[in-house]
C-alpha cells in the first residue's frame, strides 16, 4: 500500500472541499480522478502532497515514499534564470546519462540546454513529467496531464504513462477534467465532486461502435476507455449514456 | 595592514556585498523586494533599543529585524497580505524608533550614520561581526540552496520532494536579518535595500542559471563598493550614498550595453537573412 486516506475532509477557509474520501493506491495501481471544475481534483492532490492540512480523517503514506508530482502548470517568475538542465537537477543532482535518457523518453532530448521561461506549454509538461520520473517515485500524482492534448496526444500520453507504471512498478494518481474518456488501464476511476459520488473500473469499449461513433477512433482502443458514472449524474449535462 | 581606516572600510564593504548577493537574487526572484527594504527600516528600532540598553548596536538590530521577520512570515498568509504587514511594521517600526531616538537624553548620536551608514569608521570588531556575520549567512544559504531554490521556483514542487517552503522562507528572513544587522553600520538603513537588489538585477539579464546569477551579483557588489569607495575618498563624497551610485550605474550601464549588443545581434542575423 502506498497510500491510503481514511475519512479525509479538506476545507479552505470555511470552505468544505472535500468530504469522507477514502482512496487507497498500491504499486502499479492507476487511479483516474475525474469531476467537474472545482470539484476538489486538484484539492486532492495538494493534500497528499502536503501544500493543505486534512481538517478531518488522515492520510497514511508507507514510509519513505517518494513523491514525483507534475502540475497543471507552472508559473516562472521571469527574474529567475533556469536552464531545463538545471530544472531537471532540483532538488537533487542527477546524473548526466540518467537525464539524457529521461528527456528522450519524455521525447524533449534537445531541450536541456534551454531556459524554462522559453518553452511551449506542452515542453514544459514533459519537462514536468521527466523531473517527476528522475527521482524514480513510488507514487506519480498527475494533475490534468492531458489538458490541451487532443485525442491522439491524450492516447500516445497514455501510452507513456502505462510503460512508466510497468517500468518503475510505481502507482499513479491521474487527475483529469474529462468526465467521459479515461486511460483503460486505469485500476479504478474515481468521480469526484466534493465527495466520492461512485467509483468503479472503466468500461471496456474496444469494440463498441457507439464508442467509435463518438470519436472517431480505430486504433486507440487499447488506451481510451469510456467511464459510466452510476447512481447519479452531472449538472453540466453534457453527460451522455454512451454505452 | 588593518590599521588602515581604507582597508578596513574596504574589507567591510566587501563583507557585505558577498553575503547581500544571493539574498539578494532570491529577495528579487521571491519578489520580495520591499521585505529588505521593510527589515531595514524597522532596524532603526533597533539601534534605539541598544542605545536605550548600552549594548552593540548589532545585538539590537539583529534582535528586531529578526523579530520583524519572523512575526510577517509567521502572519502572512492568515488573512493579511504580505505587503500590507510590511507596510504596517515597517513603518511603525521606524517611527518608533525614531520617537525612542529623541528620548535619549545626554546621548549625542549621528542619526546620520545609521540612515546612511559609515563605512569610513569601522574598526576591527566591526569588521569581525560583518564578515563572522557574512560567513554564517553564506553557509546557510549555501547549504540550504537547492531547497531554497525550489520553493521559491514552486512550492508545491518543493512539498512534493519533502522540503518545506515555509521553513525555507524562514531560514531566508532569518538571513535576511542577519545581514541587515551587520550591514547597518557599513551602508546604513536606507541603502541596505539598494545593496540587496540592485546587484542582483544587474546581475539577472547576464544570467542562464541562479547560480551565475549568484556569482555575477557578489561580483557587481564588491566592484561598486570598491570603486564607489575610492570615488568617495578621492572626490571627498559621502561613502554610502556613493556606494548605491556606482552600482545603479552599473545597473543602467550594463543593461544599456546588454540591449544594444542584442540590436545588433538581431540587426546582424536579419542582414544575413537577407543576404
Amino acid at each position: 500500500m502506498l497510500i491510503q486516506t481514511r475519512n479525509l475532509s479538506v476545507q479552505i477557509g470555511q470552505t468544505p472541499i472535500l468530504r469522507d474520501i477514502d482512496l487507497q493506491v498500491q504499486r502499479g495501481d492507476i487511479v483516474t480522478v475525474i469531476g467537474p471544475n472545482g470539484s476538489g481534483k486538484s484539492t486532492l492532490l495538494k493534500t497528499i502532497i502536503g501544500a493543505l492540512k486534512p481538517s478531518n480523517g488522515r492520510i497514511v503514506l508507507s514510509p519513505r515514499l517518494s513523491i514525483g508530482y507534475v502540475p497543471q502548470r507552472l508559473h516562472i517568475d521571469e527574474t529567475l534564470p533556469m536552464t531545463v538542465k538545471r530544472f531537471l537537477r532540483l532538488p537533487r543532482r542527477a546524473s548526466a546519462a540518467a537525464i539524457q535518457s529521461t528527456m528522450a523518453n519524455a521525447g524533449v532530448p534537445d531541450l536541456l540546454g534551454q531556459q524554462l521561461l522559453s518553452l511551449s506549454g506542452g515542453q514544459l509538461q514533459r519537462v514536468l513529467l521527466a523531473r517527476a520520473l528522475l527521482e524514480q517515485p513510488d507514487l506519480l500524482l498527475l494533475d490534468e496531464p492531458t489538458q490541451g492534448l487532443d485525442r491522439r496526444g491524450t492516447a500516445d500520453f497514455y501510452k507513456q504513462i502505462d510503460r512508466i507504471r510497468h517500468s518503475l512498478n510505481c502507482g499513479v494518481i491521474m487527475v483529469s477534467h474529462d468526465l467521459q474518456v479515461v486511460m483503460r488501464q486505469s485500476e479504478r476511476v474515481i468521480c469526484l465532486n466534493g465527495r466520492i459520488c461512485c467509483e468503479g473500473k472503466p468500461e471496456v469499449v474496444s469494440n463498441s461502435s457507439e464508442y467509435r461513433a463518438l470519436f472517431g477512433f480505430e486504433d486507440d482502443d487499447d488506451t481510451l476507455a469510456l467511464y459510466s458514472h452510476r447512481g447519479h449524474d452531472h449538472k453540466a449535462g453534457s453527460m451522455r449514456e454512451a454505452v | 595592514m588593518l590599521d588602515d581606516f581604507l582597508i578596513r572600510a574596504t574589507l567591510a564593504g566587501v563583507g557585505v556585498s558577498l553575503a547581500a548577493a544571493p539574498l539578494g537574487c532570491f529577495i528579487v526572484w521571491r519578489r520580495m523586494a520591499y521585505f529588505g527594504d521593510a527589515t531595514a527600516h524597522a532596524a532603526m528600532l533597533g539601534v534605539a533599543l541598544s542605545l536605550t540598553l548600552s549594548t552593540p548596536i548589532f545585538a539590537g538590530v539583529l534582535l528586531i529585524s529578526l523579530l520583524m521577520a519572523v512575526t510577517v512570515s509567521t502572519l502572512s498568509g492568515r488573512g493579511y497580505a504580505m505587503d500590507t504587514l510590511l507596510g504596517v511594521m515597517a513603518h511603525s517600526a521606524l517611527a518608533v524608533g525614531l520617537v525612542a531616538v529623541s528620548f535619549l537624553s545626554g546621548v549625542r548620536i549621528d542619526l546620520m550614520a545609521y540612515l546612511f551608514g559609515d563605512i569610513l569608521a569601522v574598526g576591527k570588531t566591526d569588521l569581525a561581526v560583518i564578515w563572522g556575520g557574512a560567513a554564517l549567512v553564506l553557509v546557510m544559504i549555501g547549504y540550504r540552496w537547492s531547497a531554497l531554490l525550489l520553493s521559491t521556483l514552486n512550492p508545491d514542487l518543493a512539498l512534493a520532494s519533502g522540503i518545506s517552503p515555509r521553513r525555507e522562507q524562514l531560514v531566508l528572513t532569518i538571513a535576511l536579518a542577519i545581514v541587515v544587522a551587520v550591514a547597518i553600520k557599513v551602508v546604513g538603513v536606507l541603502l541596505i535595500a539598494a545593496m540587496l537588489i540592485i546587484p542582483a538585477a544587474t546581475a539577472r539579464r547576464f544570467s542562464r542559471t541562479p547560480e551565475a546569477m549568484a556569482v555575477m551579483a557578489a561580483v557587481v557588489g564588491v566592484c561598486a563598493n570598491i570603486a564607489g569607495l575610492a570615488f568617495s575618498y578621492h572626490f571627498d563624497l559621502p561613502t554610502g550614498p556613493t556606494i548605491v551610485c556606482v552600482v545603479a550605474f552599473l545597473f543602467v550601464a550594463l543593461n544599456v550595453v546588454n540591449a544594444l549588443i542584442r540590436r545588433t545581434n538581431r540587426q546582424l542575423s536579419n542582414g544575413q537573412n537577407v543576404a
